[in-house]
């Protein structure tokens, strides 16, 4: 049965002023469905507080076999990490 | 000269205290109240025995995505269970608790209602099953959260966001089966054509039931039909499925007269308990 539904990328927020992580995928006829069948799949140990799912089809990505010119330039830029900055202790999630 | 009164007893201080609610301290055992037990083990049984049932899906339903979905739901009937038998335990007083109820109990003393004993038969017939027994269930948690005994009124109130998931998804299933292919509307009338006959035990009242409504301690079945009608007819509607036709009601499960389908799941569920009384994990 699962052969004729599409495939829906879940993304789940796991407590209230966290981003959506991506946490994998479901099976589902509709996207109604999809989120239901991720909160039984992904959130059945309290896992989150809110789902995404979106068609895996829509996603675009970007190109493996480019990853060399996509990424390696960043390697060498060590200044851009933000850790010359002091960061206070009340900032939580950085 | 002034007529008489009657010699105040002790005990008659004692009630008038209980009535007053004033120095009467309510004992921590609960007293043995054979209607209470009774009323708990219907309430227990039926999400025992439904769970049991769903959990029979586990490894072989049409999908990963459902195996899971079925086994969530059976696990919060499981959840139920244990909590309305390990309290129908204390209520009775005599040492057994919610898994000696459970497991070592007969046939004959289970109090499920016939409907969730039915075997699971395809996916539609046990979403079928779900949906009828969810809606029905929802709207009497929703009754039993107000209910004097506070401890029933705990249960149901944790239970009943399960029990709304539980509903919800069921006729989400309703919904698309009747409305899918037409193999799936078929199996899908064929399933709510096959319980449709279970449909009036869920509301039916006995006098040890009514007693208890008059308690304030349970809810009264046959309120509940309405919102139950309504609900299943606006859902069908959705799925564009004809509403069964009544066929004669079958009843018996409170009393005890099971089908024989009963017996098999028990048999299945209680031999590894009965055979290693002992055994833990």
């Amino acid at each position: 049965m699962s052969h004729d539904w599409p495939l829906w990328e879940v993304f789940i927020r796991s407590r209230g002023g966290l981003g959506h992580k991506h946490v994998g995928s479901v099976h589902a006829p509709d996207s109604e469905l999809a989120v239901r069948h991720a909160r039984d799949v992904y959130t059945r140990r309290l896992e989150g507080v809110s789902i995404w799912v979106v068609r895996s089809s829509d996603i675009v990505a970007s190109d493996p076999e480019q990853a060399g010119p996509m990424f390696e330039p960043a390697e060498s830029k060590v200044y851009r990490h933000p850790t010359f900055y002091d960061i206070p202790d009340i900032v939580k999630h950085i | 000269m002034s007529p008489s009164l009657p010699i105040i007893q002790p005990e008659d201080e004692a009630k008038a205290d209980r009535v007053q609610g004033g120095s009467y301290h309510a004992p921590e055992a609960v007293e043995w109240h054979p209607a209470l037990f009774d009323y708990l083990l219907r309430l227990g049984d039926d999400s025992l025995i439904l769970g049991q049932r769903l959990t029979e899906w586990c490894g072989h339903a049409p999908a990963l995505e459902i195996d899971l979905s079925l086994a969530n739901i059976g696990l919060d009937l499981i959840g139920q269970a244990t909590f309305f038998l390990n309290l129908a335990g204390e209520v009775e007083n005599a040492g057994r608790d919610g898994d000696k109820l459970a497991f070592h109990r007969d046939v004959l003393a289970f109090r499920n209602c016939l409907l969730v004993e039915q075997p699971n038969g395809d996916f539609a017939q046990t979403i079928a099953r779900q949906f009828l027994f969810s809606t029905c269930q929802l709207a009497l948690f929703q009754g039993l959260v107000g209910s004097n005994e506070p401890r029933i009124a705990e249960i149901a109130a944790k239970a009943v966001k399960e029990v709304r998931y539980h509903a919800e998804l069921s006729a989400e299933w309703v919904i698309r089966l009747g409305d899918g292919t037409d193999e799936s509307r078929q199996r899908m009338i064929d399933g709510l054509d096959w319980f449709w006959r279970f449909v009036d035990e869920m509301f039916e009242m006995d006098e040890l039931e009514a007693d208890l409504v008059a308690a304030g301690i349970a809810v009264d079945r046959t309120q509940l039909r309405c919102g139950f009608d309504i609900r299943v007819q606006q859902v069908l509607r959705e799925a564009t499925l004809p509403l069964p036709e009544y066929p004669r009601a079958i009843r018996g499960g409170r009393t005890g007269h099971h089908s024989e389908h009963l017996g098999h799941l028990l048999a299945t569920m209680q031999f590894l308990p009965r055979t290693y009384p002992d055994a833990v994990w």
